[in-house]
């Protein structure tokens, strides 16, 4: 039996940043989990992917990783996400500090 | 040291034009990533978790003060105001713009520096004991000949396209500080009725598949040296696996075809291709060798240093574990730890290094080296200066008293800054640094080499750590693993297995049942964690590790 479809986020590196970026609903790219799309269906998924992978001078090897709903928007379900949204854990720089 | 010749200088911006062209044509939409990738990481550059990451090459570890002051200068200009020294002697910045780094790489060319081949299936930066043409116990400073394997493998046409990424580590001393045991080619200088030459070994790698290297020939003369080794590549570039990229490096094809086997396909390659080298190699070898030409060693009294020891308890402390024997009179070889207590293991803010590139051009002859081992080191330093050094790197906090010690722990980026990574490896080193700080302990504990990898490629050396950690992601969690007994000195040994992984939690509390039940066996003062371990075998620390309850009883 094929794994039940868990739900999914978009998300990438910027080209020239190289930040960990994230698609929203409405085709923008952004630096803030909270704000992806998070994505409940399997076909809309693969499209959401295609569409990312055809922006290759916006945003460098998308792809599709679990995440969960919060009321705080989409939340990561695997530690290595958690790390990407947030930015390095041996001290506060990076993502968290210029986010916050 | 050495100064790049016009060639290399020019050879050098010519790579920095193109890669500047590739990168306005990665931006203006007209080479994919596919494409560019290629391109950039023969640059030195990769995309990791959170950003770019661009590796310098500093090659066999050595500096002069301007190149550390422009590596502070690149920190702060274009990156976050650090930089990362990593386990292959290199330095790393975490954080540049894709845009910047042609800049970032013009700037290194300014002071004979570049990112060429610090990646990519090629053969990569060359290696050195970081005590090179200082330590006591060298018969021949190893640089010269690492100077000249960067010059004969840069962009050398054969080599471009190799099964996988290709690493030489090279030591003049029989003491094994660059764990030549652990590389593609290990080469170590070696004396034979008064000539010098070279015992080479071949097929060492750490990484998923550990194998200490096998000797391939027990000497080789100067003048055989550039064909023979050619040799070696050539005949692993012809039979090497390149259906299958974990089986790729020369370690697999050693081991698939034995020793003997690759000897002997290597002396009839090196008989074919001996002739093609007329001595010009020879030439420049002589050549580099000037420019690698020792200070001159001043004659003073150490007196200073004598009363310094005895009056100041931190500088004694710091002079116990920090320095190490020199060949010169009245000198000492400086390791500056970049390892303070709760730090991340390797990072220098720009303004320690230029503190360091500071110290170095007013007591140490202008040289600066980087070790495997992540600390930078002064290797030139009369015993007079010390006093003065040791007061300097206190204020800015590079005065910790730690090398050899628990807290002197080899970490890889892990999964705070690398892709590739399956666990964090920083945060645990913090840890272990930081308790055992606070229980007083390391100095008690003695010699003791934690080395830690967050994922099986081994970038942290876990493999040849007295206490190697690994971590790995179980279902979803990180799960730390700890083998124990390896060695990365001529006494060559990959670490054994105990048993089940422990949680990032678990961690900390195992590492001090391991130190603790060290502590109970050892047989005096002076018995090390590795000795004990081959003496007593696994199973007291098996035991430390797994079995709680005996644990308890014996405290």
């Amino acid at each position: 039996m094929p794994k039940a479809f868990t739900p999914k986020v978009v998300t990438a590196n910027a080209l020239i940043e190289g930040d960990v970026v994230y698609q929203t609903a409405d085709d923008r790219w952004t630096r803030e989990l909270a704000d992806a799309e998070l994505i409940i269906e399997e076909d809309l998924a693969k499209l959401r992917l295609a569409q990312a992978e055809g922006q290759p001078e916006e945003v460098v090897g998308p792809y599709l990783a679990d995440a969960t709903p919060s009321e705080d928007g989409p939340q990561p379900t695997h530690f290595r996400e958690d790390f990407r949204r947030t930015g390095p854990s041996n001290y506060f720089h990076g993502k968290q500090a210029e986010l916050s | 040291m050495y100064d790049y010749s016009e060639f290399d200088a020019a050879f050098v911006a010519e790579r920095n034009r193109q890669f500047r062209a590739q990168v306005d044509r990665r931006v203006a939409g007209h080479l994919t990533e596919e494409e560019f990738k290629p391109l950039r990481l023969m640059n030195g550059l990769y995309l990791q978790l959170h950003a770019y990451m661009l590796r310098v090459a500093v090659p066999y570890g050595t500096l002069n003060p301007s190149q550390m002051r422009q590596l502070a200068y690149i920190a702060d200009r274009w990156d976050k105001g650090y930089g990362h020294f990593t386990t292959r002697q290199n330095i790393q910045y975490n954080w540049p713009k894709l845009q910047d780094v042609p800049d970032m790489l013009d700037a290194l060319a300014d002071v004979g520096m570049h990112a060429i081949q610090s990646s990519g299936n090629t053969i990569l930066n060359v290696t050195a004991d970081h005590f090179a043409g200082a330590a006591a116990d060298e018969i021949a400073d190893p640089r010269p000949v690492a100077e000249l394997l960067r010059q004969w493998s840069t962009d050398h046409p054969e080599f471009q396209f190799l099964p996988r990424k290709f690493k030489i580590a090279v030591t003049g001393s029989p003491n094994a500080r660059a764990v030549i045991k652990a590389h593609d080619i290990g080469l170590q200088i070696v004396e034979r009725d008064g000539d010098i030459g070279y015992r080479v070994v071949v097929g060492g790698g750490l990484g998923r598949t550990p194998m200490s290297g096998k000797v391939s020939s027990d000497f080789v003369t100067q003048d055989d040296l550039l064909p023979y080794l050619e040799a070696i590549v050539s005949v692993w570039n012809q039979i090497g696996r390149r259906d299958n990229k974990y089986k790729a490096r020369i370690k697999i094809t050693v081991h698939e075809h034995g020793i003997d086997e690759i000897r002997a396909r290597v002396d009839e390659r090196f008989a074919v291709i001996r002739p093609s080298f007329n001595g010009v190699d020879l030439a420049l070898f002589e050549e580099i060798r000037t420019a690698f030409a020792p200070p001159r060693f001043r004659q003073e009294s150490t007196a200073i240093y004598e009363t310094a020891r005895k009056t100041d308890p931190i500088f004694r402390a710091w002079a116990a574990t920090n320095l190490s024997a020199h060949r010169a009179e009245g000198y000492a070889l400086v390791q500056i730890s970049l390892k303070a207590h709760g730090a991340t293991p390797g990072d220098a803010t720009a303004e320690q290094m230029r503190v360091m590139a500071d110290l170095a051009e007013r007591y140490g002859h202008d040289e600066l080296r980087i070790s495997h081992e992540q600390n930078v080191i002064l290797p030139h330093v009369h015993k007079s200066d010390l006093p003065a050094i040791h007061s300097e790197l206190k204020k800015h906090g590079l005065a910790t008293s730690n090398i050899g010690l628990i807290s002197d722990i080899i970490a890889c980026p892990g999964m705070d800054y690398c892709a590739l990574a399956t666990a964090r490896s920083i945060p645990i080193a913090q840890e272990i640094a930081t308790r055992f700080d606070e229980l007083k302990l390391e100095h008690d504990v003695g010699p003791l080499k934690i080395k830690i990898s967050g994922c099986i490629n081994a970038c942290g050396h876990h493999h040849v750590g007295h206490i190697g950690i690994l971590g790995l992601d179980r279902a979803g969690v990180e799960n730390y693993q700890l083998p124990l007994g390896g060695d990365h000195t001529e006494s060559a040994a990959i670490g054994d297995r105990t048993g089940p992984g422990f949680s990032a939690e678990e961690i900390i509390p195992a590492i001090e049942r391991l130190v603790h039940a060290y502590l109970d066996i050892r047989h005096e003062r002076d018995e090390t964690f590795l000795q004990t371990y081959k003496r007593v075998g696994m199973e007291p620390f098996k035991a430390a590790l797994y079995d709680q309850d005996k644990a308890v009883a014996a405290e």
